[in-house]
């Protein structure tokens, strides 16, 4: 079971845009460390202005609340600012890469997965296969697990990274858009 | 105009008003020590680091403004580390330059080389590695900035040989919009909407009482505070590192809260229906059991660190602020509502509070002949200096007698070392204390362990002639520890013991120029006292020998709920 499938229900994704410093993200992790939150993931990567970096953390709101963390992280004189994002608000993307076993007698069918889920075949090899995918976290989970029977050599994923929904004009967009409300 | 990066250091810590650096040279910091002789800014020679630490946060701590060490890279940098997490716990506002070895040199673990700035990183409220010395000028700046606003803290300056060696163009920043801070707004002014709900809150409560932490006193609010009190009659309780912020003599004021606290300081939290906590916390040692504390409270909190608001305990009311700002906001928003407002009446309150208070006082027994009290010597010496007297004191027994018997009637007469519980730190800091407040008599309440951790500071006294004076309640115990074996590992007493005699205090104090006395009764307290407040050529230490069966009382056990507070000692306790 990978930690994607639990995830959905317990993180919240928090984006902080930082000085783009030296000892920025250490003092983030550490931050994290020091007051016992935990982290999912943490994706950290430059933004469209050379001076700040932008990090995506996926964080778990069972080990501590979530505004408390939010706090403590604007506290750190290098953070700029804070998003919270929970997963319903938010556009989430995340990007998969895995080697696979595939000898001549599976390629075809390892073929056909990637086909169904849209995702893309960037290396072959006699006996082994690496794909790509790029989705949702849940859409990743999925395509994890029907990957799995072949034989996974390797797998990296990102983490998630995310912005925030667009506000939607009318109820009848929203309701097109975002699917079936939850149960209640 | 060309500056050496270590000039430019040294210039601008003269920009910033500095009068004093309290300090160590060793290599990595050679170079600023040079300029420091053509400066008029005085150095302090510590004799270890940790001293020029504390010394700094003492200076802080009565004076208001930074404290400032310098010392070197490697173990002059570790050995500060204490005192930074000392001023983070208590948010002391000091400002720590430490050398550090050339930048080619970084990450090569060469000699004297540590990280400092990742060591500090989480007991800092910034730190800085400067890596060119045309930034030197800036980063003070904002090092000093980030220290003294918003919630006051630790900073750390690490600067590199080679960076205070190398040349650069002279500027000053002239404004805060000339720093490198874009995540850095602290806000000081309350959301106006949550404070007229909370002078709602207050005008309809029955059992208020005023939580005052050490915010007050980091907010400047002490005058703020009584204005507040008096005019809405609500009874205050001071927190141990808010002693001083509201007069002990006042009818409203009801002393220190907690673990050491007073009954009614405690009990009158725990029956409160509305808490009115102004820059305090909430921390474990003021609300025992978190769960089973002020059960029937709602909480309006003041703190100017929108983080602590809600961090323990759920306000109802949470406004993030300045607490002199907000509390004269509350002010004008109570001059408006309370006219139109039928208010409960506090009577009864305040009736049950002054029969807590006449029925638990503070207690204990000087039998003539017998065994010396502590808390007798506390309360001879609060009789015997001026009310403005500055009182430091180290951690443990001694320095909840010392907030328990002292009269506080002035703000910033009080350094301790309340967050981190930081033993060894009452001797550098009443040292740092009489240098930022050479016109008041400076005394520091010691205990023997906690003296013998940092007394090699009486040096720096003697040579620098600043005539601190030392009473160390000399029970021949780590005395907390001992009183926790004593009450909850049943009295098996383990590594706790000291000697009275080893060292010999006078001696050890006569050997480090200053004088030294001994007492070891009742009668000969008074005398004692008034031969060391006559001396101010040097520091003196007094070694009073006291019971060491005595205990701090009340208690609230680790953990336990406040309503278990123990008043005083059971029958028969403590047997001998």
């Amino acid at each position: 079971m990978s930690a994607g499938t639990q995830a959905p229900a317990r993180h919240h994704i928090v984006t902080a845009t930082v000085e783009n410093k030296a000892g920025v993200l250490a003092r983030v992790a550490s931050l994290f460390s020091r007051r016992g939150f935990n982290i999912f993931s943490l994706a950290v990567a430059p933004t469209d202005q050379e001076r700040f970096s932008r990090i995506t953390i996926a964080v778990d709101v069972e080990s501590a609340p979530l505004e408390q963390i939010m706090k403590q992280l604007d506290k750190l004189v290098n953070v700029v600012s804070i998003t919270e994002l929970a997963p319903e608000e938010a556009v989430e993307r995340e990007l998969l890469l895995a080697t696979v076993h595939a000898g001549p007698s599976e390629r075809s069918q390892v073929i056909a997965v990637v086909g169904v889920f849209e995702g893309k075949i960037v290396d072959v090899g006699p006996e082994r296969m690496t794909v790509m995918l790029a989705g949702t976290p849940a859409k990743l989970d999925d395509f994890e697990s029907l990957l799995r029977p072949f034989g996974i050599a390797e797998l990296q994923r990102t983490g998630p990274v995310a912005l925030p929904k667009l506000e939607r004009r009318t109820g009848r967009l929203r309701s097109i858009a975002g699917g079936e409300g939850e149960p209640a | 105009m060309r500056l050496t990066g270590a000039q430019a250091l040294i210039k601008s810590l003269e920009m910033q008003h500095v009068e004093v650096i309290f300090g160590l040279p060793g290599g990595a910091i050679l170079p600023v020590y040079d300029p420091i002789l053509d400066s008029s800014i005085r150095h302090v020679l510590v004799r270890h680091e940790q001293g020029a630490g504390h010394m700094a946060e003492g200076y802080a701590h009565v004076t208001g403004r930074p404290g400032v060490a310098m010392v070197t890279s490697g173990p002059g940098a570790t050995n500060i580390v204490t005192p930074l997490a000392d001023a983070a716990m208590d948010s002391i506002p000091i400002v720590v330059i430490t050398g550090q070895v050339p930048t080619t040199a970084i990450g090569t673990d060469a000699f004297q080389e540590c990280p400092i700035t990742g060591v500090t990183m989480d007991i800092t409220k910034h730190n800085w590695l400067v890596t060119d010395a045309q930034d030197i000028p800036r980063v003070v700046a904002e090092a000093f900035h980030v220290a003294t606003t918003g919630r006051p803290g630790p900073v750390l300056v690490d600067v590199p040989k080679d960076v205070s060696n190398a040349q650069m163009e002279w500027y000053w920043p002239s404004s805060v919009d000339d720093l490198d801070l874009p995540g850095y707004h602290p806000r000081t002014e309350g959301d106006p909407a949550d404070v007229r709900r909370a002078v709602e809150l207050i005008l309809c409560a029955e059992r208020p009482v005023i939580y005052a932490g050490g915010g007050i006193l980091k907010a400047r609010a002490a005058d703020a505070l009584r204005t507040l009190a008096e005019r809405t009659g609500i009874p205050v309780v001071t927190t141990l590192m808010a002693r001083g912020s509201f007069p002990d003599s006042h009818p409203l004021c009801l002393g220190m809260p907690g673990m050491h606290g007073n009954y009614t300081a405690v009990t009158a939290m725990q029956r409160a229906d509305l808490l009115v906590a102004l820059g305090s916390r909430f921390d474990d040692r003021v609300t025992g059991k978190i769960s089973a504390f002020a059960p029937d409270a709602r909480v309006i909190h003041v703190d100017i660190d929108p983080a602590e608001l809600g961090k323990v305990r759920r306000p109802d009311v949470a406004i993030a602020g300045d607490c002199r700002l907000v509390i004269e906001e509350m002010l004008e928003a109570w001059d408006s509502l309370a006219p139109q407002r039928e208010r409960p009446d506090l009577g009864p309150w305040m009736a049950r509070i002054g029969a807590w208070q006449e029925e638990f006082p503070l207690a204990y027994r000087q039998e003539e002949g017998g065994a010396l009290k502590p808390q007798y010597v506390v309360e001879t010496l609060r009789d015997m200096t001026p009310d403005d007297t500055i009182v430091a004191s180290g951690v443990g027994q001694h320095q909840m007698w010392a907030s328990q018997y002292w009269r506080f009637e002035h703000p910033y007469t009080w350094v301790n070392s309340g967050g981190a519980g930081t033993m060894g730190f009452a001797v550098p800091a009443a040292i740092g204390a009489k240098v930022g407040r050479p016109d008041k008599m400076v005394w520091a309440i010691d205990g023997d362990g906690c003296f013998q951790m940092t007394a090699q500071e009486l040096v720096t006294a003697s040579a620098e002639r600043i005539p601190v004076k030392i009473a160390i309640l000399n029970n021949a115990y780590l005395g907390m520890v001992r009183q926790w074996q004593e009450l909850f590992y049943e009295e098996r007493y383990s590594e706790v013991y000291l000697s009275p005699d080893l060292p010999d205090y006078v001696k050890w104090a006569e050997a480090m120029g200053c004088v030294g006395l001994k007492v070891e009764s009742a009668e000969e307290v008074a005398p004692a006292i008034e031969k060391a407040n006559g001396i101010d050529d040097r520091p003196v230490v007094i070694d009073f020998r006291t019971d060491a069966f005595e205990k701090v009382y009340p208690m609230v056990p680790a953990g336990s709920s406040n309503d278990d507070i123990i008043v005083g000692p059971a029958e028969g306790e403590g047997g001998r």
